[in-house]
């Protein structure tokens, strides 16, 4: 008896210091998994807010060694990037997911889901060669145009993807009941089945649009960047992940600064971004 | 088959003789496939103008299929038919099924409204997606559709919800609202009303017990007390065979067929 109940004590033990070990581990993960976007804001807003002025959004970047300044051409001409990847890779993507979910259940359909789903795993960095070899060198120059084609690029993928699986969501007792309206199918498919997965396809949109806003890599190779003020889309054009990756490696310190202020409106952007889809995609009706 | 096929004939010619209707649609030796699966086999009838054609059976008789033949809303999912269906004097295989469809409309078994539109917006949803605009007459359409689905009183002042946001028997009766907003001449209902409680199905039912004054209905239903209520004529098919046609009074009385007497007694199915 007495051996018996120490041993049972003996078990409680260490049941409850296992219990408490892995707790412990399992909480350690999951602080470790949320510490890095917490560091991310703290040193973005910690030393990106010092410059953040009004100056920072009006004026044009100043030569080393000159105060002040700021990255007015890198904001539009990451707006520029955005626009122009987003207006290649969102009408691309939502037709190419539209094909795969009404008409894709063929071989040809298979196998641009699977060109699809290894494309969003490409590097980034090789889409931008690959933007060089086709846009840049037959044109001659760098250009806006070849880094908004690079991020299109980027953007298909997820863009495809996010459209065939919202699609594929919707009932197909909807279909049929357009169907028995007499309304054609291609009616069906853009003003019931489109606007029923609008949300999802939105929030796909936005994955890839933020995405393509963060990249910096393809951008080396395609729209270079600028130190000037310019819209010209067959010009390089300045963006504000460029200009981060140069200032942050420069020996300036307040180059180093502005890097900072560079990451923290790049952020603010992308919030942006997120919080207008928000609000574009609210609607009274669930979908 | 060939015998049966002929025997129909014999049948539905006397009910016709009987009722002095018109026909409306005149199927002939109609046979549906899912690949090579014959799923329908050699069925031939006549469905009546004004008047309520039930179809009964056991699942997987044939009932749906037939009724999704009519409107071509079988080759949707990929099947074919072969024989001919003539509807006011035509083939509808050489019809556009879409064209068709507006003149053959048809009411689910789950209710079905456009969860993305507001109620007014789904009874107009046939009108509006075709290109009519007119405001003034869409909402006079919406009123007398409501009012002829006997749906008006309970959404008349909620007209801009969801067409999702009302009780199952209301969305069933909008979907009703949704197919007489085109003004259709035949209404296709394929068990509208095995998804609703007892008092939802009730309205159904008065409510195809009205509109059969302007619209020829062929409904599949599973619960006999139901065709027995609702409809003119009854047939019922077993096996992808139509097995007895006749006027509904008759088959529930004094069923033509042992397998249909079976049947209805619930001897089996």
């Amino acid at each position: 008896m007495e051996i018996k109940s120490y041993k049972g004590k003996f078990t409680f033990i260490r049941r409850r210091t296992t219990n408490v070990v892995m707790l412990s581990v399992s909480f350690l993960a999951a602080i470790i998994t949320i510490a890095p976007l917490i560091l991310i804001f703290y040193y973005t807003i910690s030393k990106g807010i010092a410059n953040l002025n009004i100056n920072f959004f009006t004026k044009l970047p100043t030569p080393v060694g000159e105060s002040g300044g700021g990255m007015v051409n890198a904001i539009i001409g990451t707006l520029i990037l955005i626009a122009i990847g987003g207006g290649i890779g969102i009408p691309v993507g939502i037709l190419s997911g539209v094909y795969l979910s009404e008409f894709g259940k063929n071989k040809f359909g298979a196998i641009v889901r699977f060109f699809a789903d290894v494309l969003s795993g490409i590097p980034s960095i090789v889409v931008g060669v690959v933007a060089y070899t086709l846009v840049v060198i037959p044109m001659r120059h760098f250009s806006a145009l070849a880094g908004g084609i690079a991020l299109a690029i980027l953007m298909i993928p997820t863009i495809t993807r996010t459209t065939e699986e919202m699609i594929k969501l919707v009932p197909q007792s909807y279909r049929e009941a357009g169907l028995a309206l007499g309304i054609p199918k291609w009616k069906i498919t853009v003003l019931i089945v489109l606007k029923t997965a609008w949300k999802g396809i939105a929030t796909g949109i936005l994955l890839g649009l933020s995405r393509a806003a963060g990249e910096t890599a393809p951008l080396l190779f395609t729209s270079l960047g600028n130190r000037f003020w310019s819209t010209n889309i067959f010009q390089p054009i300045a963006s504000l992940t460029v200009y981060i990756y140069q200032y942050a490696s420069s020996p300036f310190k307040d180059w180093n600064d502005q890097a900072w202020t560079a990451a923290l409106v790049l952020i603010i952007l992308i919030s942006l971004l997120s919080l207008v889809f928000r609000i574009i995609t609210r609607s009274k009706y669930r979908t | 088959m060939v015998f049966n096929a002929q025997t129909n004939n014999e049948i539905t010619s006397k009910a016709t003789h009987h009722k002095h209707d018109a026909i409306k649609i005149s199927v002939k030796d109609l046979s549906a496939y899912f690949g090579k699966t014959k799923v329908l086999k050699n069925i031939s009838m006549t469905i009546l103008e004004k008047r309520v054609l039930a179809i009964i059976g056991p699942s997987g008789c044939g009932k749906s299929t037939f009724l999704r033949s009519l409107n071509r809303m079988h080759e949707v999912v990929g099947g074919t038919i072969t024989g001919s269906i003539i509807f006011d004097g035509e083939d509808i295989m050489k019809q556009d099924p879409v064209y068709l469809r507006r003149k053959i409309g048809m009411v689910f078994q789950k209710p079905n409204p456009f969860p993305t539109m507001s109620i007014f917006n789904n009874v107009i949803a046939g009108l509006k997606l075709n290109g009519f605009h007119n405001k003034k007459a869409l909402a006079e359409i919406v009123e007398k559709s409501l009012i002829q689905a006997a749906l008006w009183d309970e959404v008349k002042d909620i007209l801009h919800k969801s067409g999702a946001d009302i009780s199952g028997g209301q969305q069933q009766r909008l979907c009703i609202a949704r197919t007489i907003a085109i003004n259709p001449e035949v209404i296709l209902m394929d068990e509208p009303a095995s998804a609703l409680d007892p008092l939802s199905t009730t309205k159904i039912e008065e409510l195809i017990f009205e509109l059969k004054k302007d619209y020829t209905i062929v409904i599949v239903t599973h619960n006999m007390q139901q065709a027995a209520r609702v409809s003119d004529f009854t047939t019922f098919f077993y096996m992808g065979e139509l097995i007895e046609y006749s006027e509904t009074k008759k088959m529930f009385v004094a069923p033509a067929k042992k397998q249909t007497e079976d049947y209805i007694t619930g001897r089996f199915g």
